[in-house]
Formats: structure tokens, sequence, C-alpha cells
């Protein structure tokens, strides 16, 4: 009994990871599967032909490439404009300022239905046509939200006399920012990239509103691939993406512990 | 503007409001380059804006600051060879220790920066603490390498606001010694901000007192302590006995009569205000000698407190009309008086000041006294 109350948070704690994981090795598994039929959803035989041939089912590979191309730009874009945001939010006051703290709240509360639909409307009036740079727009739009919340965090933790330290001591404004105001959010910075970069791969709703039959991303692929029963490639290429995302966590962490060891 | 030299700081005027508050009220002031200059005064009295302004930190709503005869006002913080040792440190927490004293000697592309920054280290003593990050120091070492950071960059003008504020007494003297020690090597003009007047008179060629935005009074050290101009002044340098008098007449030899609750005294003729006739008759603690014969001047009281601190006695001393004075005996070997005992207290014309007695008495006194 004692044992048991001992261990209770651990057992706690693996039940909760599994719960979250256990989807995950089910996709990795199934992807070592050589299913008879259309579907993927009973386990056969071991094999390693979907691993060696990925791009095998047709249009998976292009539609893998369009996402990881519209992720990379729109996080890339909703990363610059959402720090300087977060940065005008944190540190200055202006009367635009809670106006501004509200519209960037928006994209977040709005439901992704009405949201994909209006930006529809709203590129067919101004003429901009369905497809990839369409797509790439609205993820920008809703990633900047997200962006200038990690951004914004970090920023409010900031002392604003570490930039006025290295303005003191002959640094340039460049250079502050460079060296110390940079640094120092950059944790933030990056959370907000990544949030970004998946919130863009992921999203099908918004994306489905405004694609063209030729800007077919991967989540709109995998959707499609489900009806007629989707090819084990697709689990693949889910455990790669996984195991990135692990890696991206794990090297993180293990950088940021290096640095405080070498501190020491 | 003929007389002064080449790196003489010099504010003009200098004025700071925060929206309908005064920070800092107009201040004229000249620091000869190469002088030790200490701020003085309670806090929230503008010290630390004072200093920001000189640093390029903060805009001033008026006024002007020259370094020599050039005007550098409107010029960016780092722009200006001025640099700061900050109330709060301010270290860059992602930076080692040697990096961060590294980080101006960069800036100015210095080949030698390493060096030169080792040595500074070494000299606040902690030449092995280099590769630490701050956060990892403990305050007194976090604030000695914030003087490091700063001191290294050897600027026309170092601001120190507050900078031995977090040190043990120890550690506190053995800096103290050594920041006068590489201001007279290295010939920097030093602005030191400090709450601590023992600090200000060891240290300091010169110390200005503020209160309240004010610059009360300006003077070398001693004749702060011997001549304040204020109740403020008084109060704030070291302990004074006010005593409320009335000037009555001439006594010759240069002295005057005053009457204090009914005895006279005599006070020396110039140091009264021409035709002041109610004043603040200012006797500090050590100028009072206990028993009769050691000075001209004599009141009579009981001893209500006594407190012995090794050098030094310290006592209250009841006067008939109900004031304590505080006097202060060396332990010279002379007898100590004991609670309740009767007793005389003598000082020499001359050993006092005179201030006005419209001035509040109590200006400046420091209601939390903290001694090491
Ligand atoms: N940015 C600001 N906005 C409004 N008021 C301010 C600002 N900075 C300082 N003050 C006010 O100006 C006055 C002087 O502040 P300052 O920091 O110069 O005091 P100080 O003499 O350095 O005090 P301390 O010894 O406590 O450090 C204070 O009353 C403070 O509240
Ligand atoms: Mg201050």
């Amino acid at each position: 009994m004692a044992w048991l109350r001992r261990h209770l948070l651990l057992f706690a704690a693996v039940a909760v990871l599994l719960y979250m994981l256990l989807p995950n090795v089910v996709v990795a598994v199934f992807s070592f599967n050589d299913p008879v039929g259309r579907y993927n959803y009973t386990w056969t035989e071991f094999s390693t032909r979907a691993w060696t041939n990925p791009c095998g089912p047709q249009g998976l590979c292009d539609a893998l490439g369009l996402s990881l191309r519209i992720g990379l730009i729109a996080s890339l874009v909703a990363t610059v404009l959402g720090t300087m945001i977060a940065f005008a939010l944190g540190r200055y006051r202006f009367r635009a300022r809670s106006g501004t703290n509200l519209l960037i709240f928006m994209p977040m509360a709005t439901p992704e239905v009405v949201m994909g639909s209006s930006l529809l409307t709203l590129f067919l009036m101004m003429g901009v046509p369905s497809g990839g740079l369409a797509i790439t727009i609205a993820h920008i739009m809703f990633c900047v939200s997200f962006v200038v919340v990690a951004v914004k965090a970090r920023v409010a933790t900031l002392d604003p006399r570490l930039e006025e330290a290295a303005a003191d001591l002959g640094a340039n404004p460049t250079q502050t920012f460079l060296r110390v105001t940079f640094p120092l959010a950059a944790p933030g910075i990056l959370a907000g990239a990544l949030l970004a970069f998946s919130l863009s791969f992921d999203d099908y709703i918004i994306t489905n509103f405004n694609a063209s039959p030729s800007s077919i991303t991967f989540p709109m692929y995998v959707w499609g691939a489900a009806q007629r029963g989707a090819p084990v490639q697709v689990n693949v290429i889910g455990t790669v993406m996984f195991i990135a995302a692990l890696a991206i966590v794990l090297v993180s962490q293990l950088l940021t512990s290096r640095r405080q060891r070498a501190a020491a | 503007m003929a007389q002064h030299g080449p790196g003489d700081l010099e504010l003009i005027g200098l004025t700071k409001s925060f929206d309908d508050f005064t920070a800092v009220e107009p201040m004229d002031l000249t620091i000869p380059q190469g002088s030790f200059f200490a701020l003085l005064g309670p806090s929230g009295c503008g010290k630390t804006t004072t200093l920001r302004m000189v640093a390029g930190l903060e805009q001033p709503t008026a006024g002007q600051i020259l370094i020599g005869d050039t005007d550098i006002t409107n010029t960016r913080p780092h722009q200006r060879n001025v640099n700061t040792v900050f109330q709060s440190y301010a270290l860059f927490p992602h930076m080692s220790v040697m990096d961060n004293v590294q980080f101006g000697l960069r800036r100015r592309g210095d080949k030698d920066a390493k060096r030169k920054a080792q040595e500074a280290l070494d000299l606040v003593e902690l030449g092995h603490a280099g590769r630490r990050k701050p956060n990892q120091l403990s305050g007194g070492m976090q604030q000695r390498v914030a003087l490091a950071r700063a001191l290294v960059n050897r600027p026309d003008v170092l601001l120190l606001d507050e900078p031995l504020g977090a040190l043990d007494l120890k550690l506190r003297r053995q800096m103290q010694i050594e920041l006068k020690r590489i201001q007279q090597e290295v010939g920097l003009t030093f602005i030191h901000v400090t709450h601590d007047q023992e600090e200000a008179m060891t240290m300091a060629d010169s110390i200005a007192v503020m209160n309240a935005g004010r610059m009360e009074q300006l003077g070398d050290p001693a004749a702060l302590y011997e001549n304040p101009s204020s109740t403020f002044v008084a109060n704030f340098l070291g302990q004074s006995n006010l005593l409320a008098a009335h000037i009555t007449g001439t006594a010759g030899d240069g002295r005057l009569t005053a009457d204090v609750h009914g005895h006279e005294v005599l006070v020396d003729a110039g140091r009264v205000p021409a035709g002041l006739r109610d004043v603040w008759l200012g006797v500090r603690p050590e100028k009072l000698a206990l028993g009769e014969g050691n000075g001209v001047n004599e009141l009579k009281g009981t001893v209500s407190d006594a407190s012995f601190s090794g050098v030094a006695t310290q006592y209250l001393v009841r006067m008939p009309w109900g004031m304590d004075l505080t006097v202060v005996q060396q332990n010279d070997g002379s007898a100590r008086a004991r609670l309740g005992d009767a007793v005389t207290l003598s000082w020499d014309p001359g050993h006092e000041f005179v201030l006005d007695s419209a001035q509040d008495e109590d200006a400046g006194v420091e209601h939390v006294v903290v001694d090491g």
C-alpha cells in the first residue's frame, strides 16, 4: 500500500504518456506492415517496403514537398513579423496598443471554418488565385498570432536595463539587439517558430478552402487517401515527422543543460 | 567658460520632470576632471536620475551636459565615453563573467580585450570566476563584476550608482580603498552615488548633498561637516545637536552672546550669518566634552542613556528644558559617566555652526539608523 502510494505519481505519469504516445506508436508500428487490400488497419506481415520507397504512391511526395515549403515560408515570415509585433507590444506604449492586442488574439479565437471561408471570399474579391500563394498568406496570418504570444511572454521577462547597459558600454542599437536582446529573446522566438511550422504543416480546414487542384498539401493528401485507403507511406512520413519533432526538442534541451553545465 | 579644464564635466541647468513630478530641479554643477565626486542624499532624491541623464539613458527636460567644451546633451548613450555601474548591476545573464567584462572593449575593437578584462577581474578579486555565469555569483560578486565591466573601459567619466551597496563591511572598506586607488592611478572622473555619508566623506574630494531633487550644498567633506548650510545637511551628514538660540549682543573678541533656554553662551561672530537673531545653534556630538573646565560654554544636565561601542561612548544628556543632547566621548581613559549622573557639557565658541531657525530641525534626520 505504501509502495503503491510512493509510486502513484510515476504510474500517473506513465499512464498519461502512454495515452499521448500510443497513437504515434501505432503509426510507427504499422509503417512496417505489408497490408493485404487497401486498408492498413490489421497487422499482416513485417516489411520495410514503405520505408525503402517512401515516394511510391502517386502525389504523396509532391504534397509533402508543398507542405514543407509552405510551412517553412509561413513560419519564417510569421516569426519575423510576430517577433517585431511582440517587441512593439511589449516595449512601447502607443495609442493602438490594446486594439492591436485584441486583433492579434482574433485569429486564435475565430473558428477555422469561418476564417477559411472568409479568406476565400477575400482572395476571390482581390483576385488572388486559389493555390499555394493563397494558402501561404492564410497560414502566415494565423501563425503570426501564435508567434506573438510566444515571444511576448519572453519579452515581458527581459530587463530593459540590460539594453541600457549595452548602450552604456558603447554598443549601437544594432549591436545591442544582436548581442543582448536577440539572444535573450531567442528561446521564445524559437518556440514561436516551431509552433508556427507545426500549425502550418498541420492545417487542413483553412488550407482546404483556399487550395486548388494543383496545390494538394500533405494533410489534404492524407485525408483524400484515407477515403480510398491510405498507403503505408503515410505512416512512414508521420513517423519521420514525429521523430524529427522529438529530436528538435531533445537537442534544444540538451543544449540548454549543456550551456548551464559549461557555465558551472 | 574660460577657467575649466579640457575634461571637466559640466551640468548647466539640468532638469528632469516625469509628467508633473520634478525629479531633478535645475542643477548647475562643474566636476573637475580626475576628481572623485560623491552625490549623497536620501532615497528618491534624484541621484539615479541625475546619473542617467549624464549617461544618456534619460533625456533631460531642460539644460545641458558638457564634457570639456563638447556638448553631449543630445548624443546617444553609446556615443558618450561615459560608463555606468548600475544600481541593479544589469549584468548580461547569457554571457560569462569574462564576456560581460569584455563587452565594452569588444565594441571598440580592442585587440587586447582579453588581457585587460582579466586584469580588471583580478582587480576586483574575481580573477578565478571569469567562466562563470552571473547568476552563479553572490550579490556582492555580481556587484564587483559590474564594477570591473565599467572600469575596464577607462571612460572620461565613471558613474557609480551605489556600487558597494551589497557588500559586507569588510569587503566594502577594502573596495573603497581599491576604488580610490584606481581613481587616483588612472585619473578618471568618478561620480559616486551613495546613501552612506561615511563612505562619501572618506572617499570623495567633493560632495554634493541632494534633497528632493535639489542640490542642498556642495563642498569638500570637511567644509560640509563643519559648516552645513542647512539643517538637512547638518542632520544628514553625521549627527547634530540643534539648540534653539537667540542672539542677544556682542561680547568682544569677535564673539556674540546668545541665549539658549535661559543660559548664556558665546558664539563665534564669523559663524553667524549677518542679521540673523533667532537661530539653530548646532554642535556636533564629538565637540561636546563631558566635565567642567573643558570649554568656555557650559550646560548642565543628567545622563539619560549611555552606549559603549569600544572606541567611544555615546551619551544622551537630558537638558533642564527636556531636550536630549548627544555627546561622544572618546575612550581615552577619562572617567565614564553613569546613567543618572549630573554632568556638565562644555564646548568652545567656534566649534558651533549657526543656521536660520526658520528651518525644520528634523530635516534630514535618518529615521532608520543602520550602523555597520
Ligand atoms: N521613469 C520614471 N517615471 C516617473 N518617476 C520616476 C521615474 N524614475 C524616477 N522617478 C522618480 O524620481 C525620483 C527620483 O528617483 P531616483 O531613482 O533618481 O532616486 P534615487 O535618489 O536614485 O533613490 P535611491 O537612493 O532609492 O536609488 C523618485 O521619486 C522616483 O519615483
Ligand atoms: Mg538610485
